[in-house]
């Protein structure tokens, strides 16, 4: 047996009181979980801390908080574990972030996560006429979207969403990997329309920032940051979806200027994303309103001589010869049947099978 | 040391003081570069988020590149985006033997083949794993005593932390801090340094991409940082030369100058914030060229020369 100490985010609404901090040490060996720990500290020490669990093997999602800054479910990590990477010694446990808390460690899921899981029409609508018996789908299409079906609800991608701390609107990973789960099924019928809604929303799939947080997050492997991206390649390429928000002329841009100088051509990309992905994209009036709002800015850079007219106007790329190996690598890969997409949550690695 | 070396693209377009630092500090640290000119773009993320095949195999044409350059120990890149975007690519490629056979059938038109197990890392990581804090320390003629820096990875250089290698025993989340330090400088922590500078959506959702941008420079600057360091030229886009719109929409005045890493490194080896291409950036480093009780306080010269 051994001896943990944790360090408990307190905070009851109703008390008028601020959050504060409360340490509760535990006895229990290192392969047991925060979770019992923390319901060790309530049954011993104080029967008033806010906790949500139900299964306790990181399968019903209910226990999602942060560990020493990080996301995860509390039965899904072990005391010892958790106090290895803890900053002094003792475990710091607080609620999830994004979400308004209720009490303690205890967060108001239906506020945020469930609203906009319910944003994306989280159901099968399926194609008409409904066949007498069951649909028969190839198999390769329900193992596409396995990975976006293992998710289980606990919102650990929906707490470190960097997209969402700055733009609370975003509808979020979670909700937008349940969605693929639909785009991606042969039996859905609105495939198009749900692309559309998720393309044309300010806050919908170009609103995800990039940044891997989610992919960290998920207990599951769900990949969430990994399936906006996979709606974004439908969207765009598949089903030629050209948003307001820019997305899919800026995907196009950039790939068709590195097709053709082989490096990317930061000055060529900025009015093509706004104007679509053509060398006259800077005379489009919404290229030219948004490089004009951007003018003070390129001024400075120009007097700095950060950016120079030799970059603007005769921008580096490679010699003939490699933009050519380039530009034969597009046609190739692109000029394939069917897009190869290979994904390591479903095929495994090669180690793992030896 | 010489490596094989990958400058990126924004490195050398948007900020070409990153690519000319880098440059200027390698001989310092006895590096030898061996330039990859004829490697593409990484993608950056986007080309995979196109088709994933397409980003694989022209990262896998620079990796085979790399195989190839007389003499390196390994590939070097100085742009966290690039080291996240190829790790990802490499990670697939790596992972089976039959998928990289198929990248490399694309690849025999030009007589290349990539095989598995190249070792890429940014400046950052081969800094504190390949030449060492200590050797570091030791080359250090001008050390940035009193000067609070805050550091800011980017996104990609981050997570996922499984894809990118960092453990107990590679603890690369916290190597900005652990070279700020060798080089003398006092580390400043504040909430932002391992967020999202909000580079990516710029195009597609500029309010947001500001407010990150913004809030993290204002979350420094509250923290008592004179300046940042990052190792990746897209975060210096929207940190410095968005600044001036960033503070507009976060509103506040911020002036928080960003340093690119081998700027930080060459002002602790000793060379002129004009060699290292200070003069160029939106937001004038005043406050790193005019500490007045440090040392750093001396090349306070070199920039008013330079704007």
């Amino acid at each position: 047996m051994a001896e943990y100490t944790l360090r408990l985010r307190r905070y009851d609404p109703e008390s008028g009181e601020a959050a504060y901090w409360e340490e509760h040490t535990v006895e229990l060996e290192p392969h047991r979980s925060v979770l019992e720990g923390i319901l060790q500290a309530k049954n011993r020490h104080d029967g008033s801390i806010g906790i949500r669990c139900s299964c306790r093997a990181a399968i019903c999602g209910s226990c999602g908080v942060r560990i020493n800054g990080q996301p995860d479910l509390a039965c899904h990590t072990h005391l010892g574990r958790a106090q290895k990477h803890s900053k002094d010694g003792v475990i710091e446990v607080e609620p999830m972030g994004n979400m308004p808390v209720i009490k303690d460690l205890i967060v108001d899921m239906e506020a945020v996560h469930w609203k906009k899981i319910r944003r994306v029409t989280p159901w099968l609508i399926p194609k008409q006429p409904v066949p007498e018996r069951e649909y028969i789908v190839p198999r390769e299409n329900m193992v596409d979207v396995t990975q976006s079906m293992a998710c289980i609800q606990c919102g650990a991608c929906v707490s470190d969403c960097l997209s969402m701390e700055v733009d609370p609107e975003f509808i979020g990973p979670a909700a937008l990997a349940k969605a693929y789960r639909f785009v991606g099924d042969p039996r859905d019928d609105q495939h198009r329309e749900r692309l559309e809604d998720l393309a044309e929303d300010p806050h919908g799939i170009y609103d995800c920032t990039h940044c891997f947080a989610c992919i960290d997050a998920c207990p599951k492997g769900v990949a969430p940051m990994s399936q906006i991206m996979r709606l974004r390649r439908l969207a765009g390429n598949d089903f030629e979806i050209e948003d307001r928000n820019n997305g899919e002329r800026h995907e196009a841009s950039f790939v068709s200027l590195v097709k053709q100088y082989g490096l990317l051509n930061e000055a060529e990309l900025l009015p093509r994303s706004y104007g679509g992905d053509s060398p006259l994209a800077k005379f489009k009036p919404s290229a030219a309103a948004e490089l004009a709002s951007s003018l003070p800015v390129i001024a400075k850079a120009l007097l700095r001589g950060k950016v120079t007219a030799a970059a603007v106007f005769k921008p580096h790329k490679l010699a003939p010869s490699d933009r050519k190996a380039v530009k034969r690598i597009y046609d190739e890969v692109e000029g394939r049947e069917e897009r190869l997409e290979f994904n390591i949550y479903i095929s495994g690695r090669d180690e793992d099978l030896t | 040391m010489k490596v094989a070396y990958w400058p990126g693209c924004v490195s050398r377009g948007f900020t070409p003081e990153l690519h000319g630092s880098m440059a200027k500090v390698a001989p310092l640290l006895d590096l030898e570069l061996v330039a990859l000119d004829r490697a593409s773009c990484c993608g950056a993320g986007v080309i995979a988020e196109h088709n994933p095949e397409l980003a694989d195999t022209l990262n896998a044409r620079t990796f085979a590149l790399a195989q190839q350059a007389e003499g390196t120990a390994l590939m070097m890149n100085i742009c966290s985006t690039c080291q996240g975007a190829q790790s990802e690519c490499q990670e697939r490629l790596d992972a089976s033997a039959e998928y990289r056979a198929q990248i490399n059938t694309t690849l025999a038109a030009e007589g290349l083949s990539y095989e598995k197990g190249l070792t890429n890392k940014n400046f950052l990581w081969l800094l504190v794993e390949e030449i060492g804090l200590e050797d570091l320390r030791a080359r250090v003629v001008r050390p940035l005593t009193d000067l609070r820096v805050g550091p800011f990875y980017g996104c990609y250089i981050v997570r996922p932390v499984d894809r990118l290698g960092i453990d107990d025993t590679h603890p690369r989340e916290s190597y900005l801090g652990q070279v700020i330090e060798a080089l003398g400088g006092t580390v400043t922590d504040y909430a932002g340094s391992h967020k999202c500078c909000g580079f990516p959506i710029i195009t597609m959702n500029k309010q947001a991409s500001l407010k990150q941008a913004g809030r993290h420079l204002g979350d420094a600057s509250d923290a008592g940082a004179d300046c940042l360091v990052t190792p990746c030229p897209l975060c210096h886009l929207n940190l410095d030369l968005q600044q001036p719109l960033a503070e507009k929409v976060v509103g506040r005045d911020l002036g928080m100058p960003v340093l690119h890493l081998p700027q930080l490194v060459g002002l602790a080896l000793g060379l002129k914030p004009n060699e290292l291409g200070l003069q160029r950036h939106v937001v004038k480093p005043t406050s790193v060229i005019d500490w007045s009780t440090s040392v750093v306080g001396q090349v306070g010269d070199g920039a008013a020369a330079g704007g």
